[in-house]
């Protein structure tokens, strides 16, 4: 007896059914991973077998046994019996989804309270029991402590903690490690594997990324629309994906191997909630549509060894190939001195000053960015990579003078920017733009898009006919000019980004500095926005400083990499180098910590790194990383690693290449 | 946190001689003192003698800024501006028209204002938080519903209407305390139930609407969502989750008004014959007694500032993220 069954299960919301006829089972000790872009249905599922829907939606029909208990028509009392005891849920986000006004200790002893009738001394010796389970040092201390003294990493693991709490026998994770740097998700997805295995839990975890379900899933469901399309092993599934919308997913994502061509990208979108299906689903955005998908919808129908795929024709679509990054072949890059230098940064410094006291005396610095050092050639794309709040965003603004420098230049074209005022800057802000990571806080909600693109221009008194610019600009980033008069929130997020970059593009920047541009985004969306960005590289010459933490993302678009840890960059070289054979070993780490997309089960994973980041107001002494690495040895407890040249385009710093 | 406050303390200096050169120069640089005198001596009384008179008895007859007779310090001291203004700052407010010392009159009048007003700001509280806390529990209800259209007419309403209203019919029509008039100790208690109870209900409408909004704005949130995913019942959520969380930004809405209570209620004390520093303002306000209307306006921005300050005092007690440095 599986110790979930779903069976046909249906949600209503409005007109619409998030959750259309979705049928699954999860056995104990079995990771079940449901697959899927934003608005397909999956939280929506998850929270219909918690009894958490929203008050606007309601189970319409369907049938969810628990350990062969039917429990979608039980009272309140029985369901919340349920809840936090034998069924628990870890959240996406961690930062807001535990209490920030009580203490961890308190919110865990509230699941103790209720499913194990634990209370005062016994509690709390429970409480720390967990919080040592899941891996958070100090213990004792962290069972007093409020959510925002720990680290998102650690919070996950609180919240994993109280999950924990009720001795659950399912698990359910909605995108547990969305939030978190990939070496603390490495860390997250050990310990859900490991207490998964001790525990003998079923697990359902839903999840957009199909590196974290090659990790960690056993079976596989893909969900679009509402339905159920695939349900294959893991090995099934990586091996040959059905459904044309399982294997166009696979080929949107970036890797190396893929470099200098455009993404495979899913045309249109995902269908709104109220819409009306006749045929398959799928069949207005399917590469191999044919006139039976428009007329009856494709049951869910078995093509051998457990995979089932609601499609007439199964296997078709874009060919995929599994090939590891470690293995591709990249293109020849030309060689680096064969292009202008665009933008040179030499020893940038931003301190952020504390201050204390009565009269606010500064009494010391929080080195944001530490002597940071790049170059940037015409046309060409720098990545700068590292985990969350490394200095990767300040490097960004500094360079555009947002955030004035404390020290070092930033060389555009021959001029030092730092040593200019407000008014000489004014020539150079056409030159420079930046693309931001949220496109949905980045754009005024009470602006048209045209008066949002033309402002800039505006702004700098730049020549020309500005509303024909503002019409070639929407059309250039792929968006028809009559969105001129439209507002950002009529957009979808893809659309909104596109919006920002015809934006920046408006005033014939040269360099664009590139936040996050794509990390809010689904994959699909991101396929289109990167095949964006690279035609506009190829078309108008842009330079691009790419500020990201997704490896495969740098591994597609950039030709040359640095790595930042606290303020400053550890390694650097071109993308070649870099990430085919990195040398620090934090970048080691890094990469190391990108899961894999792998037809075999995969070994041992990688040992993650441990711990958290250091405080960048108190970095430790000597090499900042020592604290973390396998190798350190004395020396890097002593002093920081000078800059070592290991080729013509490389640097590390790191004492292990014979420190002069 | 102690050398926070002492930088806030230091911060209201600056405001407080800010104030107290704007006061001034609104009361005797655009009202002149002649002008003063022209008002309160009727216009068949005033001639050059009679305003000469006035002012001297109030010593409004100095120069402003500047005495070129005074001899040393004097130059300054014996000035309106250091007389009326300055003084102020060591809490020496002069006398009133009528004679009476004003500082001695505040600390008399003070106490019956709290009488009024203390009870109405807990009572009103309390009352407003639980009112806002039963329409959360029951939302998307039709209790809601007319619990916030409830809540809409009551705010609708004057203040006046409550007043006049609860006279009629509390005092007058039903007899059960007096209209109006106050007394000293436990026989002030049946004077005040009446201006009280007015005053709680008329501040149901807003604050429960308000307060309402602040919850359901909490009950969104995604911690309610894992509170719920622990099994937790709903009860539970509201009073330990929600009503914590929301008290943080009710909270700072709230006590900035604690030291304003002593100003005492404008209306209220008038309407009810309260001998507070409500009413005492506004018989100075229509007797156009500025010497004690300026000292009103004094002690309401000190009591401003200290409001502030508590409010970022209870922050602190609340929200365990704020940190005073």
């Amino acid at each position: 007896m599986p110790l979930l069954s779903v069976r046909n299960l249906s949600v209503k919301l409005g007109r619409g059914r998030p959750v259309d006829g979705v049928s699954f089972e999860i056995n104990a000790g079995e990771t079940f991973a449901l697959v899927g872009e934003s608005g397909c249905g999956k939280s929506m599922t998850a929270l219909a077998l918690m009894g958490l829907l929203p008050n606007v939606a309601g189970i319409e029909r369907g049938a969810i046994e628990f350990n062969g208990r039917e429990i979608t028509r039980q009272s309140d009392t029985v369901i919340r019996s349920l809840r936090g005891g034998s069924i628990s849920m870890i959240f996406q986000e961690p930062a807001t989804s535990l209490n920030p006004v009580l203490t961890i200790g308190y919110q865990i002893g509230e699941s103790l309270a209720i499913h194990r009738k634990l209370q005062g001394a016994a509690a709390r010796k429970r409480a720390i029991e967990l919080l040592e389970l899941v891996g958070i040092p100090d213990a004792e201390r962290r069972h007093d402590e409020y959510p925002f003294q720990l680290s998102g990493g650690m919070k996950q693991r609180a919240m994993m903690a109280m999950a924990l709490a009720g001795e659950p026998r399912l698990l359910i994770a909605d995108e547990p490690t969305t939030a978190l740097d990939v070496t603390i998700q490495a860390q997250v997805l050990d310990l859900l594997g490991a207490l998964q295995r001790e525990r003998g839990m079923g697990m359902l975890l839903i999840t957009h990324d199909l590196g974290v379900v090659s990790q960690v899933a056993d079976r596989v469901g893909v969900m679009y629309a509402g339905q159920l399309v695939e349900v294959a092993s893991r090995e099934k599934f990586f091996a040959s994906p059905a459904h044309p919308y399982s294997r166009a997913l696979f080929t949107a994502l970036p890797e190396g191997s893929a470099r200098g061509r455009p993404l495979a990208t899913i045309p249109g979108r995902v269908p709104p909630l109220d819409s009306f299906f006749s045929g398959c689903r799928f069949a207005d955005r399917c590469g191999s549509v044919k006139d039976l998908c428009r007329g009856k919808e494709p049951p869910l129908t078995a093509v051998g060894d457990g995979q089932r795929v609601r499609c007439y024709f199964p296997g078709r679509g874009e060919p995929r190939s599994i090939q590891s990054t470690t293995s591709a072949q990249l293109l020849p890059i030309e060689s680096a001195d064969a292009r202008e230098v665009l933008l040179e940064v030499s020893e940038l410094k931003v301190h952020f000053p504390i201050r204390t006291g009565v009269l606010q005396r500064v009494s010391g610095h929080v080195p944001a960015v530490d002597g940071v050092s790049l170059r940037i050639l015409h046309g060409r794309t720098l990545a700068l990579v590292g985990e969350s709040g490394c200095g990767k965003t300040t490097v960004g603004k500094a360079i555009l003078q947002l955030q004035r420098p404390d020290g070092g230049q930033v060389v555009f074209q021959g001029a030092d920017l730092t040593a200019m005022s407000a008014s000489q800057l004014q020539p150079f802000r056409a030159a420079m733009q930046m693309v931001f990571q949220d496109p949905f806080g980045s754009l005024n909600p009470r602006m048209r898009v045209g008066a949002i693109i033309s402002e800039g221009m505006a702004a700098l008194k730049l020549p020309g006919d500005h509303p024909q610019r503002v019409e070639e600009l929407l059309l250039q980033v792929g968006l028809a000019p009559e969105t001129k008069d439209r507002y950002p929130h009529e957009f979808s997020g893809g659309q909104r980004q596109r919006i920002a970059i015809a934006r920046a593009l408006a005033v014939g920047p040269k360099l664009l500095i590139c936040d996050e541009p794509t990390s809010a985004l689904d994959v699909s969306v991101q396929a289109q926005i990167l095949n964006l960005l690279k035609e506009l590289q190829a078309s108008l010459g842009l330079a691009y400083l790419f500020i990201t933490h997704n490896i495969a993302v740098v591994d597609y678009l950039a030709e040359e990499v640095a790595v930042m840890y606290l303020g400053r960059i550890v390694e650097c070289g071109t993308t070649e180098e870099v990430l085919r054979s990195p040398k620090h070993p934090y970048t080691q780490a890094l990469i190391a910590a990108v899961p894999r997309i792998t037809a075999e089960r995969p070994g041992d994973v990688a040992k993650a790194v441990a711990g958290d980041m250091p405080s960048v107001a108190k970095p430790p002494s000597g090499c900042h990383f020592h604290t973390r690495c396998p190798q350190a040895t004395e020396a890097c407890r002593q002093r920081y690693p000078s800059a070592v040249s290991l080729s013509a385009t490389r640097m590390v710093r790191c004492h292990l290449y014979g420190d002069t | 946190m102690f050398a926070y406050l002492l930088r806030r303390v230091l911060y209201a200096i600056p405001i407080l001689i800010g104030v107290n050169v704007i006061t001034f120069a609104l009361f005797f640089v655009v009202n002149t003192p002649d002008d003063m005198a022209r008002l309160q001596l009727g216009v068949k009384r005033v001639t050059p003698d009679a305003i000469q008179k006035w002012k001297a008895e109030r010593g409004y007859d100095r120069p402003l800024l500047w005495n070129e007779a005074g001899q040393g310090a004097a130059k300054l001291t014996e000035t309106i501006f250091y007389a009326k203004s300055v003084r102020m700052f060591a809490f020496d407010f002069g006398r009133a028209d009528d004679g009476r010392d004003i500082a001695r009159e505040i600390r008399s009048r003070a106490l019956p204002s709290l009488a009024i007003a203390l009870p109405v700001f807990v009572l009103g509280l309390f009352s407003s938080v639980c009112f806002a806390l039963v329409l959360v529990f029951y939302r998307a209800t039709r209790l809601d519903f007319y619990g916030t259209v409830l809540c809409v007419a009551m705010m609708s309403v004057s203040g006046l209407f409550y007043i006049i209203g609860g006279q009629w019919v509390v005092a007058k029509v039903w007899q059960w305390v007096p209209i109006s008039g106050y007394a000293s100790g436990f026989d002030g208690i049946k004077f005040l139930l009446l201006p009280i109870a007015i005053s709680v209900i008329g501040g149901i409408g807003p604050g429960a609407r308000w307060y309402r909004t602040i919850f359901l704005d909490e009950i969104g949130r995604d911690y309610v969502r894992t509170a719920r995913a622990k099994g937790l019942s709903e009860n539970v959520i509201l009073f330990r989750h929600v009503l914590k969380n929301g008290m943080v930004p009710i909270l700072t809405g709230v006590v900035v008004v604690i030291p304003t209570l002593f100003m005492g209620s404008l209306l209220l004390e008038s309407f009810f014959g309260i001998p507070g520093l409500g009413s005492y303002t506004i018989e100075a306000i229509g007797a156009q007694d500025f010497a004690v209307v300026r000292a009103m306006v004094f002690i309401g921005t000190v009591l401003y500032i200290l409001g502030l300050l508590l409010t970022d005092i209870s922050y602190t007690m609340v929200d365990p993220r704020v940190r005073l440095q």
